[in-house]
């Protein structure tokens, strides 16, 4: 530090290399605090969660003992598990086809230009900056409670009978989840194919309207094919956050009613935090793993390859 | 009584053409200020003003790509405000071209043909034909990444051109070439039109652009029609000292003299023993610096007695071998005929005053 100070009111070449013009050293310094995070929050926990899964540690016996293929034989075996990684794939591939739908269109909207689009734009990324928990909490309410006002519209219109809630019937329950995944990341899909559309030069816009296309052929012969990019990453982004999400089905269905809303996620903290087979838990938590890499491998090559196109 | 009948026929007619932008806070701006304008069937019309003068507005609202806040668009006498660019049958080349990048050429000249439901066959045949009259039939398809400026633009004419439109309008389409290829491809423009025959109007802010490719010049300034002439009556006849002085390389010389400016060319401008004796004005230059371009002596100078002091340049094509030097003080003229006045305080043109020569 010292050096760099007396350094710098001298001029020319007699001047010092400060720390700040090492390259080397600012190379270190930016890039420190990601190797940290991802050490600490991502590599650390996925190793052990492998290491786990070939173990018999539980709860009451936390110490480690190697235990081969045992936990994925047994969770093959189970009924539950099929089950669930149906209903995972299911539920992630329906709101992931609808939240990119009503993103694109969102986005479209929230490009418009009408009074108050700043206010409007800032209320529509609430449901995205949410913690999950807490709206998956209001959603419950709203949903499962006698008397709220979801419950209240269901039974005027003669779709709710008696004692029950949208919650309690399986069809029903799984409907509920999707349509707070699609509520909560439709935004986050919005502001992704917004930025695409932003992208696109105003003067493609004005070219089709001058080559008479209508709005349907201006729709899908110019806007939607330019933003298919950033539209195929607003749509990993969606998977990936449903696919890994737990806290909405925990929170509004616990999996239920039977098993019908079960997810892995939230299969794998059932089976290793609630009953404390740590083992098994990280077998379903991993099991997911090598499926979704591989489609988001395909998903941008793709990309890549539709990127070198234009 | 023809005159119904002509007004009638007319390719393209603004009336009182007023557009005001909202800026922000509640700043407003009007971009055109009752513009009356019209242009005829197979007309070269040149919009020709300084950036920000409301051109490439006037274009965009005879195109339908915006709605006028006053005044009325006319196009072959039916009234179309409020309709959308298919409907009036215009096509215009935007001056960043504006390819779709995802397209092949193939497709994007297709693209309006689509939008127009015209058969397939049909349709294969009208790109065929617009791509082989602009020469580009190799590049159909290749996308427009692969072009360069020069065949993007020729891409963006056949998209243009396709439709067998009514009216081409063309938005500064030489702006993105190089200084090389900007000739060739006016000359090129020039050509086509008069081959296809199509009424067309053209913007530009280059002036060598518009006195070369015009029928018509209409010369814009602050949203406001200046002048519309041929190019010879811009040139010769400027209306006012705005068009005076912004057509002409250098621009025309203006000296004030009582309420009067008194105008004329720097090529008019000689030495006085290059003016015929009987019907000139004189007045003594003092030299203060000279360049040689082209051929041409271009000699900028200070002139007196006619008017107030004034800086002034004169052009002397290679004919005029008077010897000059910088800082002497020479005696030069220009024809009575070549002299032009305007309003000192409204810059509009002015009967001529006599000036004792």
């Amino acid at each position: 530090m010292a050096v760099g100070d007396r350094g710098g009111d001298r001029a020319g070449a007699g001047q010092k290399a400060r720390l700040a013009d090492r390259e080397g050293f600012l190379a270190w310094a930016f890039l420190l605090p990601s190797i940290v995070y991802l050490t600490v929050l991502v590599v650390a926990p996925f190793g052990l969660t492998v290491a786990f899964a070939f173990s018999r540690s539980t709860s009451e016996a936390p110490s480690y003992r190697f235990a081969g293929l045992r936990n994925f034989r047994a969770i093959f075996g189970d009924h539950a598990f099929w089950r669930s990684l149906i209903d995972t794939l299911a539920l992630t591939a329906v709101s992931t086809v609808l939240v990119v739908a009503f993103g694109t269109i969102l986005a479209n909207v929230l490009l418009a230009d009408f009074r108050f689009r700043r206010t409007v734009r800032t209320a529509v990324l609430l449901p995205w900056t949410t913690p999950v928990a807490l709206s998956a909490i209001s959603w419950r309410w709203l949903l499962g409670s006698a008397g709220s006002p979801v419950d209240r519209i269901l039974r005027e219109a003669s779709l709710l009978h008696g004692g029950e809630s949208p919650l309690a019937r399986a069809p029903s329950a799984m409907v509920s989840v999707v349509a707070v995944h699609v509520w909560r990341l439709t935004p986050l899909a919005a502001v992704i194919v917004m930025a695409g559309l932003a992208a696109i030069p105003r003067g493609v816009w004005d070219a089709a309207h001058l080559d008479g296309a209508g709005f349907w052929r201006r729709f899908f012969g110019v806007t939607l094919p330019l933003t298919l990019p950033v539209t195929a990453v607003a749509a990993v982004f969606t998977a990936a956050f449903t696919v890994g999400d737990m806290a909405v089905v925990r929170v509004l269905t616990g999996g239920g009613p039977g098993d019908s809303t079960q997810v892995l996620p939230a299969l794998a903290y059932l089976h290793g935090v609630d009953r404390g087979d740590a083992g098994s838990g990280a077998a379903i938590a991993l099991f997911l793993f090598p499926l979704f890499l591989a489609g988001v491998m395909v998903v941008l090559r793709v990309m890549r390859r539709m990127g070198h196109r234009p | 009584m023809r005159r119904r009948d002509e007004s009638a026929t007319k390719a393209v007619e603004a009336k009182a053409l007023v557009k005001v932008y909202q800026g922000p806070r509640d700043k407003r701006v009007r971009a055109l200020d009752g513009v009356d304008l019209s242009s005829n069937h197979s007309e070269y019309l040149v919009l020709l003003g300084p950036s920000g003068c409301g051109k490439t507005t006037l274009l965009r609202t005879i195109a339908g790509l915006e709605r006028p806040t006053e005044g009325e668009v006319h196009i072959g006498g039916q009234l179309v405000n409020g309709l959308p660019p298919r409907i009036r049958r215009v096509a215009m080349v935007l001056q960043s071209y504006a390819l779709y990048p995802h397209k092949t050429v193939h497709d994007n000249i297709e693209f309006p043909l689509k939008a127009e439901h015209v058969p397939r066959h049909l349709r294969e045949r009208k790109v065929r034909w617009a791509a082989d009259l602009l020469g580009i039939p190799d590049l159909l398809s290749r996308r427009p990444r692969q072009l360069s400026g020069g065949e993007r633009q020729r891409v963006a004419l056949a998209r243009a051109l396709v439709r067998e439109p009514a009216v081409f309008l063309l938005d500064e389409p030489l702006s993105g070439l190089d200084a090389k290829l900007r000739a060739t491809t006016r000359d090129e423009l020039k050509r086509f039109q008069r081959q296809i025959g199509t009424a067309t109007i053209y913007v530009t802010h280059d002036q060598e652009e518009a006195m070369g490719l015009a029928d018509r010049v209409a010369v814009l300034e602050a949203g406001r029609l200046r002048q519309v002439g041929t190019p010879r009556d811009i040139y010769d006849e400027p209306a006012d000292t705005f068009v005076a002085t912004f057509v002409g390389a250098p621009p025309m010389n203006l000296v004030q003299r009582g309420d009067r400016l008194v105008g004329f060319r720097p090529e008019h401008l000689l030495p006085a023993e290059n003016v015929a004796y009987d019907s000139r004005v004189t007045m003594p230059l003092r030299i203060e610096r000279m360049e040689y371009l082209s051929g041409d002596r271009h000699v900028y100078g200070t002139v007196t007695r006619i008017g107030l002091e004034t800086r002034v340049i004169a052009r002397l094509p290679a004919t005029v071998i008077t010897p000059l030097a910088v800082g002497e003080t020479h005696e030069f003229a220009v024809p009575t005929d070549r002299l032009r006045f305007f309003d000192a305080e409204y810059g509009t043109r002015a009967a001529p005053v006599r000036i004792g020569g």
